[in-house]
């Protein structure tokens, strides 16, 4: 007879924060994190700002470091990568042959970035962990010329970090304009501006044909000069383990509103899963952000030890350029028409209503954290389905906290 | 016991609400509870250094407006990641309209 046991695949902000949570919950048995990296985990956000930008060499910002694991009896198998699942013997290999047996398991293995297919995409640079973070800082020297290909948010961040680092920046983007995903035009405006004012070319509806030794060639027959060039396209959930298992996917390990996969002894959290959202109509969302990772890891973990509660958390997401913040919460492209906000000079919020006036996101930007306050409040209202009238919503002076009070 | 420093007049912070107040090169975080006390912690977030004052009162607790820590302004308790560490709270006392802090210094 073996101890209870549970197995959490995945060392990223998901993973450390389900093993932190089981003991929460006052889970006395095994609980073994599997982590494919070296390191215990850290946290990302820094990775494509702060740790590129310090004059000081980044440090990992560990989320769980061994202290903790050990205080908490946590099992921690580093550089391990789980190989496959034996859904029968409900055991995780690892590719040293060992078996882990577990009784319920937790698949938190993230997402990883997408891959360029045209002529010299082995140049470009990807960033996922610590050591592409380091690598890009080391590269990026005063008066280099740095390309950029995708107008998205680490692609933006990374242009905001190079500025910084004095060099020439160029972001490439697809699409006509950037943060074409989920983030209205009228933010993104401002934050292009921003990139503009700072001396980044930003380049849309821009095509690349090649990518050169020193520069990359656009479709219109542009050149671009490039002794640097990073990727930042996206990221595709990391399923393969769920894949080969035979768990259900749809966008990601396909998990139901508890957050368990298609077997109920195995959960999913984090970029690589999808689950109906009940605030939206249980529309099917997969996020790759970093609050949801560690909200979603609280519930499952919970479910993990036979609860059942519903996983409800607004989407939120942040990025910081420059000075500026800029927060999403909800999902505004679910709105129909827009309220402006204006909570402080320089900043803007936008509330995005549906059909119904119903408030289904909030989009903002300003300077330092002058948006977070109203921002948040917005989000509570997202999640009581909250119809607050558009008067109310434009009225800076309008205590926005007033609406949550019984 | 350092000196009563004065803040602000009662009246300047809402009640459930906060406002930064600095002072010798440090900054608090002064807050007024739904039930009318005043209450002082360090202005800075324990967890990555960012002003508490932006960010939201609710009830006791205040939420840092970066990454959502949150803390018991009455007694500095941390309440669960990503706040692990607890906030230093400073005495407090009303007088004549006035809300005074003691920083200790």
């Amino acid at each position: 007879m073996t101890e209870a046991s549970m197995v959490i695949v995945g060392g990223g902000k998901a993973g450390a924060r389900a093993a932190v949570a089981f003991r929460e919950n006052a889970w006395k048995g095994r609980v073994t994190l599997i982590s494919d990296e070296a390191l215990a985990p850290y946290d990302r956000p820094p990775l494509s700002k702060a740790a590129i930008m310090d004059e000081a060499e980044p440090q990992p910002v560990y989320l769980l470091d061994e202290g903790m694991m050990a205080s908490l009896e946590v099992n921690f198998l580093r550089g391990s990568a789980a190989t496959g699942i034996d859904r029968d013997a409900k055991t995780v290999s690892l590719a040293d042959g060992t078996k882990i047996p577990y009784d319920r398991l937790l698949i938190a293995t993230g997402a990883e970035p997408r891959r360029l297919s045209q002529t010299g995409a082995e140049r470009a640079l990807l960033l996922r962990d610590l050591a592409d973070s380091a690598e890009i800082r080391r590269k990026f020297i005063d008066g280099k010329s740095v390309a950029i290909i995708g107008g998205g948010f680490i692609g933006l961040e990374l242009a905001a970090s190079a500025a910084k680092r004095g060099c020439r920046v160029t972001v490439i983007e697809a699409q006509p304009r950037v943060l074409m995903r989920g983030v209205p035009p009228e933010i993104a405006t401002r934050i292009a501006a921003r990139h503009a004012e700072a001396g980044v070319a930003i380049l849309t509806s821009a095509s690349i044909a090649q990518i050169g030794l020193d520069k990359i060639l656009l479709s219109d027959g542009r050149e671009i000069p490039a002794d640097i060039v990073i990727a930042g396209i996206g990221a595709a959930p990391r399923i393969k383990l769920a894949e080969q298992a035979g768990l259900a996917l749809d966008n990601g390990i396909a998990c139901n509103t508890y957050l368990q996969t298609s077997d109920p002894h195995i959960f999913a959290v984090g970029d690589c899963c999808s689950f109906p959202h009940p605030v939206f109509g249980n529309e099917r969302l997969r996020l790759e952000a970093w609050r949801n990772a560690s909200d979603q890891a609280i519930v499952a973990v919970e479910n993990m030890l036979g609860g059942q509660k519903p996983y409800e958390a607004v989407p939120w997401f942040w990025t910081d350029q420059y000075e500026l913040n800029l927060q999403i919460a909800g999902l505004p492209q679910r709105g129909v028409s827009i309220v402006e906000r204006v909570p402080k000079e320089n900043a803007l919020i936008l509330c995005h209503l549906d059909g119904d006036g119903r408030l289904v996101g909030a989009s903002g930007i300003g300077p330092g954290n002058s948006i977070a306050r109203d921002i948040r409040l917005l989000e509570m209202l997202i999640g009581k389905k909250a119809a607050p009238g558009p008067a109310l919503l434009a009225d800076p002076a309008f205590q926005l906290k007033s609406l949550l009070k019984p | 016991m350092g000196q009563w420093i004065e803040v602000c007049a009662t009246g300047d912070i809402d009640e459930e609400d906060v406002m930064r107040f600095d002072h010798g090169g440090q900054t608090f975080a002064i807050y007024r509870s739904p039930d009318d006390r005043f209450y002082a912690t360090d202005g800075l977030c324990t967890h990555e250094k960012v002003h508490l004052a932006d960010g939201l009162v609710m009830d006791n607790i205040i939420e840092c407006p970066k990454h959502n820590g949150r803390f018991d302004y009455r007694n500095g308790a941390a309440k669960g990641a990503p706040a692990c560490v607890n906030l230093k709270t400073y005495p407090v006392k009303v007088e004549a309209g006035k809300v005074l802090i003691d920083t200790g210094a």
